[in-house]
């Protein structure tokens, strides 16, 4: 089971107001949900929070009816958590290849290492042409697949995506976002991914939680969601 | 022409210490993006715990593992123990706090030993091969390049082709993004300054025969130079560390016989002051990163 809860969770920087005032959400297990909302609204807060990149003032994180509070970001992604985060998180003195060894490092060892880095290849052919290329020669786009594969190579239980389309062509988005729905559906893997592509994000969601000012302010159908222009228009301006 | 060859060849030696301990200081800025001032005195514990063992026991062996062991153990401690508390938002504070502990253990030993040279004996002869009549090597000095050619080729080895190696380079590459992919980046910072500080004990363990003897402060020159080493090759690089210090070793040895043997440190700053103007990254900083 790899549901993913957080109560009541508070996230705030310094001694400023939270950014996230108790907040709680439930992403069921092999649930595709979307996490919207415009810049500032607390999206990037809510991912970091939940790896523990950022202390929480207060409230839990739960994955699998396992609580996470209190544990290190490393010991978190040991539990089966795994993020994307914003801007192409590619570690570039690394090549392709190592970067990816990386990403399975705690998680295979032996030949079950280079097999999981063999799928990676697969699903992402764009990268075998590239495994030996260190990780700043690399385009946009070919990192953005690099850090997703990078994640899934680990077979997390829970992947969360911070903006994966961020600054890319809609092509490449449009196959990263495939990648994610064919993959989801395949392992039965739990998807949180804030997105400001909110018609791209919307497309291979289940489900979409609109975020404004750190409080979710609409949880819907994503079919729903997408259709309602009162709604897009109030939250998501268009 | 055989002077410059006995020249260079004596360079060599000293090349091959210089870079060892400059390759020291290059892994522990990569771990933990810091200078260590400490070094020198770090390294002369390792030295003074070889010294005594090797007295008691009469093994220039056994006196060696333990000087490696002792700097190992005491470069974990002082990380775990001192250099993780300091708050890390500047260099300041580790810096400060290091040049605390060169007090510190420097008037230790000086307590501990008592602050006279003791002359320390190298395992071989120090009497140079001389061939077709100019004296080169040394018996000792061949031992000094092949223990330093097999320890930097073993950490090469261990930093590309080992997971542990691939741990410890995206640690201090990308710690936040190490950490999101499960590498205990804590550790690792610990494990670079315990290879760091060992790489340095060897270095001044191999130093120390061929120069006054030891004291608290026989590695202090080394250090010195070898800052200038790193630097010269640029902090991130382990070949820069090498080709600085057999260049840097050549030059004050030419510099010494040529000149006069006070020349020679200036020669060293002169050249660290012509690469600082014009590559301040050094001779072998990383080129520039793809932006778009």
């Amino acid at each position: 089971m790899s549901t993913l809860a957080f109560c009541d969770l508070t996230v705030g920087y310094g001694d400023g107001a939270p950014v996230l005032d108790g907040l709680s959400l439930e992403v069921p297990d092999g649930a595709v949900v979307a996490l919207l909302g415009a810049n500032g609204a607390g999206k990037t807060t809510l991912l970091r929070a939940v790896c523990g990149l950022v202390p929480a003032r207060g409230g839990r994180v739960l994955l699998g009816g396992q609580d996470l509070t209190g544990l290190s970001t490393e010991d978190r992604v040991r539990r089966g958590l795994a993020l994307v985060p914003e801007g192409r998180s590619v570690v570039a003195e690394l090549t392709v290849e190592e970067n990816l060894r990386l990403g399975a490092l705690w998680r295979h060892r032996g030949p079950a290492r280079t097999r999981a880095v063999a799928a990676a290849y697969e699903l992402f052919e764009p990268l075998a042409r590239r495994r030996a290329s260190a990780g700043h020669t690399l385009s946009g786009g070919e990192r953005q697949m690099l850090a997703l594969a990078r994640a899934l190579v680990a077979d997390p239980a829970v992947l969360l995506l911070d903006e994966p389309s961020l600054g890319l062509a809609p092509i490449v988005v449009a196959h990263l976002l495939g990648v994610l729905r064919d993959t989801a559906e395949r392992t039965g893997l739990t998807v949180l991914l804030a997105e400001q592509n909110v018609t791209g994000a919307l497309s291979v969601a289940d489900r979409g939680v609109v975020l404004s000012l750190g409080e979710a302010v609409a949880d819907r159908p994503a079919a729903e969601l997408a259709a309602d222009p009162a709604l897009r228009h109030a939250y998501l301006g268009f | 022409m055989d002077r410059f060859v006995f020249l260079l060849s004596t360079g060599l030696a000293r090349g091959a210490v210089l870079a060892l301990f400059a390759l020291s200081l290059v892994i522990v800025w990569r771990a933990a993006r810091a200078v260590n001032f400490a070094q020198a005195a770090m390294a002369a514990v390792a030295v003074y715990a070889a010294f005594a063992v090797t007295a008691a026991s009469g093994s220039y062996w056994l006196g060696l593992a333990c000087g490696l062991a002792t700097g190992a153990l005491l470069g974990a401690a002082v990380e775990r123990g001192l250099m993780r508390r300091l708050p890390h938002r500047t260099p300041l504070p580790g810096m400060i706090g290091a040049i605390g502990l060169v007090m510190v253990l420097q008037a230790g030993l000086a307590i501990a030993f008592g602050p006279e040279h003791r002359p320390m004996r190298a395992p071989f002869s120090e009497r140079p091969f001389v061939i077709g009549g100019v004296p080169v090597l040394s018996p000792y000095d061949l031992f000094v390049l092949a223990t330093a050619a097999a320890v930097m080729g073993a950490l090469a080895l261990l930093f590309t082709k080992t997971s542990l190696g691939l741990r410890l380079r995206a640690a201090a590459f990308a710690p936040e993004t190490s950490r999101l992919l499960g590498v205990r980046v804590p550790r690792m910072v610990t494990v670079g300054w315990t290879l760091s500080v060992a790489t340095a004990a060897l270095a001044a363990l191999l130093s120390v025969p061929t120069e006054l003897g030891l004291s608290p402060h026989a590695a202090d020159l080394l250090f010195v130079d070898a800052f200038a080493v790193a630097v010269v090759g640029g902090l991130d690089s382990p070949l820069g560390a090498l080709a600085a210090g057999i260049g840097v070793g050549m030059l004050s040895g030419l510099v010494t016989g040529y000149v006069s043997a006070s020349a020679a440190p200036l020669a060293v700053l002169a050249l660290l002051t012509v690469v600082l103007l014009l590559r301040p990254g050094g001779l072998f900083a990383a080129g520039e990163a793809r932006k778009a």
